[in-house]
């Protein structure tokens, strides 16, 4: 039966791999990642996970071997975080247009420079596009379910696309939090063992990662696209048999306090859980503020977000990232752009919060909900801004 | 990782006339340039290692001239993911296998492993992940195909390029003599590991080739393969003269054939007479612009390189075996 312990969620990440039972690891270290790969190779060392665990020169490597070890069929783990995650995105691209089903944890680091090992989504929007499944945890517990969740995504053979589990580094991956653990026989239940679709292998021998000639490169743009929004049904479909299983049902945006909201922030990542505590206060002062959590960034719920918010007044969209030159941050951007062609669409206003470590606390939201209504009645000429910024 | 001598007990060498394998790996058809030497060095050791093999291919002429989908002119499982990270693709595809074999996820199948890239995706841009590699001791087989620059995006120079040659981005002019560098000693990095087995090849010696990969393939751990692979279009040469090029190179001194088995040095062919290197050089339009001096400093330089590696070979044989 599952037991409840207190567990670095670092920890609990990595025991979560292990009881994937994964082949092969391939890792390098970075902060605030280290501690999944320590335990891993700990676990290895100890005879615990029968995995060959390969300290790689290089995150190029780490993602690169990853992909070898997937494409002779192994079940394949790593964990990087900012800096290294930049050096890997070459090899990001590649891993989902070989539809190859790594799962990797990305402890949310700011990206250099000036160079911070703190917490923030620089690396996640740096992960955007390339093809790659993403979820976003908000506590620990997520943060350990959501490993599991990942394989069962990654390796049905209707999806067959690497997914991205991220947590933020240090605020949920270096505290210890009570966290809820299955025993093996139920992620058996849950997770059956990997069986490829194809694999590199001399009996039946493959060609994997040809030359795209002009005649054919668009077109298989075009079905990656198509295969990671028909992924959606079955990365829901996960999560049901997830909650049958473990009695804990998540969805690809979840809703806090929304019924007659209307003022909306929207989060994503561990903010979200000092959010609700900000919107719990605000609503005990009377104000119909309400708040949504993404949890599913790639496919982004554009639908789930049109149907929350296209009866409310004003959103505010927390960004933990700033893309330089650009007109505000990236979530906003894509909320903006789900809400725009719905009639009576809300006021849209992007907070930039929280960049590398700085804390977003309860006040920052009550502040941000407050001052969306004041917002709204100025003439704006820019839609967005840094809070809790020294000028 | 054991030795390489105890993986070579009873191995038995290929010879002209008797045992040369049949198999294909390399399937005909594909669109090398005509006189291609590279793609002739890659045939003669896919066909010593055979059919047992996942090949991990670096980005660069034999990737695209062989996998233009939805063709292939892979008999074998092939992946190719990008340019400088061959060795560690193959690095996870080993690992795999030995994961799922002691799993008993798969049979024990005994494949050879083989990561293949060119000069410039080994000894620039893929020289990190090859260390990475050969430093961690998977079992596997990296191929060089050493045609002394990047053909493929239009004969730039790379540090495998010789002192002296004429690429695009090493053009003789004014200032310039064309390569300013002398070329990177790849096969004494690769040995600097401590790896079982380092060998060099020619085409134009396709037994000597094959044997070299057959023995690289029987290692049980890293093995490296530097074979010289003549570029006609590259080298402003020829298409006729790829064979011949990759002969005198080797006749001349300038590319020694050797072997390096547990870090003995082995000189595979003693050239006795050396041809002067200006036969060599002379039939490359990349070195029609050198003047007698520039030569000398070559062949200078071919002289001394030879006298180290007959110094590396006394070094490194047990007395007893020396003459």
């Amino acid at each position: 039966m599952a037991k409840r312990i207190g567990v670095e969620v670092s920890i609990a990440v990595a025991d979560a791999a292990k009881q994937c039972n994964v082949d092969v690891i391939a890792a390098y270290p970075i902060t605030p990642q280290t501690h999944i790969v320590e335990h891993l190779s700990e676990l290895v060392a100890d005879g615990e996970l029968d995995a060959e665990f390969i300290p790689v020169e290089s995150e190029h490597s780490a993602m690169s071997t990853c992909i070898g070890a997937s494409a002779a069929g192994a079940r394949t783990f790593t964990a990087t975080s900012s800096q290294g995650l930049a050096l890997m995105v070459e090899i990001l691209y590649i891993a989902s247009a070989l539809r190859l089903p790594v799962v990797m944890s990305m402890v949310n680091r700011a990206l250099s420079g000036p160079i911070s090992i703190w917490n923030d989504h620089c690396d996640i929007m740096l992960a955007r596009d390339t093809g790659w499944i993403q979820t976003v945890a908000e506590n620990g517990q997520e943060a350990y379910d959501l490993i599991f969740h990942a394989y069962r995504v990654a390796e049905d053979h209707r999806v067959l696309l690497p997914v991205i589990v991220n947590l933020d580094g240090f605020t949920l991956s270096h505290v210890i939090e009570p966290i809820e653990y299955f025993d093996q026989a139920q992620v058996d239940g849950y997770l059956k063992p990997y069986a490829p679709a194809l694999r590199l292998d001399p009996k039946h021998p493959i060609t994997m990662g040809p030359v795209g000639m002009p005649e054919v490169y668009t077109e298989a743009r075009k079905v990656q696209e198509e295969t990671i929004k028909a992924a959606r049904p079955v990365i829901e479909e996960a999560w049901q048999a997830f909650g049958d299983q473990f009695g804990r049902y998540y969805r690809p945006l979840e809703s806090y306090r929304m019924d007659d909201a209307e003022t909306v922030l929207v989060t994503m990542g561990s903010i979200g859980e000092t959010a609700m505590t900000a919107v719990d206060e605000m609503r005990s002062m009377g104000k119909k503020v309400g708040l949504l959590r993404i949890r599913l960034f790639r496919p982004f719920p554009v639908e789930e977000l049109r149907q929350a918010l296209k009866d409310v007044k004003r959103v505010g969209v927390i960004d933990r990232a700033l893309p330089f030159g650009a007109s505000g941050g990236p979530v906003a951007a894509e909320v903006r752009s789900a809400l725009y062609h719905e009639v009576g669409r809300p006021f849209i206003y992007n907070f930039i919060a929280g960049l590398g470590g700085r804390d977003v606390t309860v006040e920052n939201f009550e502040e941000m909900a407050s001052e969306l209504e004041s917002l709204e009645k100025s003439e704006l000429t820019e839609f967005y801004k840094i809070i809790n910024v020294r000028e | 990782m054991g030795t390489a001598a105890e993986a070579f007990k009873g191995f038995k060498k290929y010879s002209l006339k008797k045992n040369l394998p049949m198999v294909e790996p390399l399937a005909p058809g594909h669109r090398a340039c005509q006189g291609c030497g590279e793609v002739l060095a890659l045939r003669q050791v896919m066909k010593a290692i055979g059919e047992n093999v996942i090949v991990s291919s670096a980005t660069g002429c034999m990737e695209i001239v062989t996998s233009p989908w939805p063709q292939t002119a892979w008999r074998v499982p092939w992946l190719h993911v990008a340019f400088e990270n061959a060795a560690a693709v193959a690095s996870g595809v080993e690992a795999a296998y030995k994961a799922m074999t002691r799993k008993g996820k798969i049979e024990d199948t005994n494949t050879t492993f083989l990561a293949v890239a060119g000069d410039g995706g080994t000894a620039d841009i893929g020289l990190q992940a090859l260390s990475g590699a050969l430093e961690r001791g998977h079992n596997f087989v990296y191929l060089c195909l050493d045609n002394e620059a990047y053909m493929n995006t239009g004969v730039q120079r790379s540090s495998s390029t010789p002192y002296g040659a004429m690429t695009t981005t090493s053009p003789p002019g004014k200032l310039s003599r064309g390569q300013e560098t002398w070329k990177k000693d790849l096969p004494a990095i690769a040995a600097a590991h401590r790896i079982p087995y380092v060998a060099t090849g020619s085409p134009a010696f396709p037994v000597d080739l094959m044997n070299k990969a057959k023995k690289a393939s029987l290692v049980k751990g890293p093995a490296y393969l530097h074979v010289y692979s003549p570029c006609c279009t590259g080298w402003r040469m020829a298409p006729d003269l790829s064979v011949e090029s990759a002969r005198l190179v080797v006749e001349t001194r300038v590319f020694p054939l050797y072997e390096v088995i547990d870090g003995q040095w082995i000189l595979s062919r003693d050239i006795k007479k050396p041809k002067p290197v200006e036969d060599y050089l002379k039939p490359q339009r990349r070195f029609s612009h050198l003047t007698a001096e520039d030569i000398k400093i070559i062949q200078e330089r071919v002289d001394a390189n030879w006298e180290r590696l007959m110094k590396l070979i006394a070094a490194t044989t047990p007395e007893d075996k020396t003459e």
